[in-house]
């Protein structure tokens, strides 16, 4: 799983192809009279194998961001491509295909379905993939080995501590090897300790090779991760990754459309 | 932790590979397995059984009723055919009257039962006369207190033609005919108190004992006769002046000539005066019978109906409550990929499964009554496999109809509005 095998040249040299998320002057109203504007023309590049913070107070647009980041909603302007999909050029049921295959979501509230066992619910990562139950419920039983649970696998997630139902969540964005895992405040309904365990988790499974970004109003979790984005006011006031000039590079390289 | 330092790639993903790289990258599209599709849409039932368990019992007692009651009819029905099968439809009864001016005086000649029998299809031909006397229990008993009993006179293939029952002694034969002896009809025996011909019981019919040799199980093709005290002919006209003339006959035809018979009859009976002859055929009330228990079948089935449809509400309400409480399921279904329709595909099964259970139970409570009916009622248990197909089709239907608003309010619902908690 992290054998190199010479990607890291790539990065080094970044290639137009290697963002997975590419926002470009990204801008989402909301209706009304007049219409609230949330994001204000955001440009971000995530790259393969980042871990990546987007920290910022309540009402700076986070939520606003992960969701048309997780092709959840769609901007009113700019660009959104997603493991090489342009997003504006996907009906709804492809956008479910591109969900179900390249983003993985972690919740702040978890979102386990109650009654089932941590390997069903893991396994229900993959419901809407085709593929068989014996071959889900494999891959969940590796998945949840991997997040540290390997001894819960039969346990309902009701009985299950809040850091280990959001392991379980996590073995559950985890296991369709999507592009990018996207994490919603996943500290935000844990103690410290519980939270901290997680971020050495995300780590961890950075260190593997997993592309990871958080969304958090805990500066202290941010300041843990490898990049942080602020956003304020839904504009990213500062950001300690690559260069704009990157991004700027990367969004002459894509199509024009929708502009 | 090393800042953007080079991580491990999973290897083959988006690194300069030009079909992930292309914007018009084909995507397999999202799907979900029949097996999986089951599994999904029990979750709702499995994790809130009481709510299922009530939404479901409501369908059940629509259908269970319109089981029963379609399974009842059923039974009552087949029960009056196997009736009609036992005592033929082929029994025509002649007898004096109606006429133009609805003569009281009316009578067949004497003549009616032999040239009856002429007619060629006809196989048996018996009669049956009334005579002017009273049945009382003993001769002290007044005169005029014979609990509404006749006497009548008949020969002696009367049962046979009426397919009758003895229920205890014997029926009249040649030898007693002339013989002061009397069988009962059921209801005569139970008015007059007698319920078996065990030790010569005799009862004073006109002015003289006669002796009880049979009591009859009741004749459903000439049930005027179980109310009867039946003697032979040759005493009633010798010792109580009856007439000669038969007052009723009984025809048993050919089963596939019975119009054409009955076209004959009054002629034949009465050449001179054919329209004072009357000609009815008593398997006509028993079908009658059958075809009446219908309008009451209908109206109960439309009883049924509307249980049904309440039950269909009630999974409707069960369904739009189901989503509105799991709203975060629903969002959470469609980051993890489900397409809208995955979603109004889960919801439709859901109330589907319910009202298929509902349905279910409801036709297995329906056959039981049915079958618990007919064995109180000593029928053969009927239990009609269209009205169980047809239940469980009916609960479908239900709930698909009521799956269906419910279904697209899941579906409508946008991703974003799901996952927003309250």
């Amino acid at each position: 799983m992290s054998e190199a095998d010479g990607v890291g040249a790539t990065l080094a040299a970044p290639a137009p192809h290697d963002g997975v998320i590419l926002l470009r002057d990204v801008v989402k109203e909301y209706p009304g009279d007049p219409p609230t504007r949330v994001l204000h023309g955001v440009d971000l590049v995530v790259r393969q194998g980042e871990l990546l913070a987007i920290v910022g107070p309540s009402g700076s647009g986070k939520s606003t961001l992960l969701h048309i980041m997780g092709t959840l909603d769609r901007p009113t302007a700019g660009d959104v491509h997603i493991a090489g999909h342009d997003v504006a050029r996907l009906s709804d049921r492809q956008l479910s295909a591109l969900r179900s295959r390249e983003i993985g979501f972690v919740f702040q509230q978890f979102f386990l379905l109650p009654g089932m066992s941590a390997a069903d619910n893991v396994a229900d990562g993959l419901l809407y993939r085709g593929r068989r139950l014996r071959d889900r419920r494999d891959r969940a039983r590796e998945a949840l080995e991997r997040v540290g649970l390997g001894h819960r696998l039969d346990y309902n997630t009701e009985k299950l501590s809040g850091g280990e139902r959001q392991r379980v969540a996590i073995a559950r964005a985890l296991v369709g090897e999507p592009s990018v895992v996207l994490a919603d405040e996943p500290t935000g309904n844990l103690d410290t300790r519980s939270g901290d365990a997680l971020v050495k988790l995300l780590h961890e499974l950075n260190g593997d090779g997993s592309t990871i970004v958080v969304i958090t109003h805990d500066h202290d979790v941010a300041a843990s991760l490898s990049r942080q984005v602020l956003l304020r006011d839904g504009l990213i006031e500062a950001d300690s990754g690559p260069p704009a000039r990157d991004v700027g590079d990367l969004g002459d390289a894509l199509p024009e459309v929708a502009r | 932790m090393s800042g953007t330092a080079p991580a491990p790639a999973v290897p083959g993903r988006l690194t300069g590979d030009g079909a992930a790289a292309s914007p018009t990258a084909r995507l397999a599209p999202s799907a979900l397995n029949i097996g999986d599709l089951l599994r999904v849409a029990s979750i709702g039932l499995r994790s809130r059984r009481l709510r299922a368990s009530l939404s479901a019992l409501g369908i059940a007692i629509g259908i269970a009723a319109m089981v029963a009651v379609l399974g009842i009819s059923e039974s009552s029905k087949a029960n009056l055919l196997q009736a009609l099968d036992r005592l033929g439809t082929n029994l025509l009864v002649v007898e004096a009257g109606g006429g133009f001016i609805g003569n009281q005086d009316a009578a067949l000649p004497t003549t009616a039962e032999t040239m009856l029998r002429r007619i060629g299809p006809v196989d048996e031909v018996s009669s049956v006369t009334s005579v002017d006397a009273t049945v009382l229990r003993t001769d002290l008993a007044p005169s005029d207190q014979t609990g509404g009993i006749t006497v009548k006179a008949a020969d002696t293939e009367l049962l046979d033609t009426l397919v009758g029952e003895m229920a205890d002694g014997e029926w009249l034969d040649q030898a007693r005919s002339g013989l002061p002896v009397v069988v009962l009809g059921s209801v005569t025996a139970e008015r007059l108190g007698i319920t078996d011909v065990g030790d010569g019981v005799q009862v004073w019919l006109g002015a003289q004992w006669f002796t009880v040799i049979g009591i009859m199980e009741p004749l459903e093709l000439a049930p005027d006769l179980d109310t009867s005290a039946v003697i032979g002919r040759d005493i009633a006209i010798a010792e109580l002046g009856a007439a000669e003339a038969p007052g009723t006959v009984y025809l048993r035809t050919d089963p596939d000539e019975v119009d054409d018979v009955q076209a004959v009859i009054a002629p034949t009976a009465n050449p001179e005066n054919p329209d004072q002859v009357e000609v009815t055929r008593p398997s006509d009330a028993i079908e009658a019978r059958a075809a009446a228990s219908n309008a009451f079948t209908a109206l109960f089935l439309g009883l049924g109906a509307v249980a049904l449809l309440v039950g269909g509400v009630g999974i409707a309400n069960v369904m739009v409550i189901s989503v509105l409480e799991r709203r975060s399921e629903i969002g959470l279904r469609r980051a993890l990929g489900a397409t809208r329709r995955h979603v109004s595909v889960q919801f439709l099964s859901e109330a589907l499964l319910l009202s298929a259970a509902g349905g279910v139970a409801g036709v297995l409570l329906g056959a039981a009554v049915t079958a618990a009916y007919d064995a109180a009622r000593g029928w053969e248990i009927v239990v009609p496999v269209v009205g169980l197909a047809g239940g469980v089709a009916a609960a479908l239907v239900i709930g698909a109809v009521a799956g269906l608003y419910p279904a697209a309010r899941a579906a409508r619902l946008a991703p974003t509005d799901a996952l927003r908690t309250v």
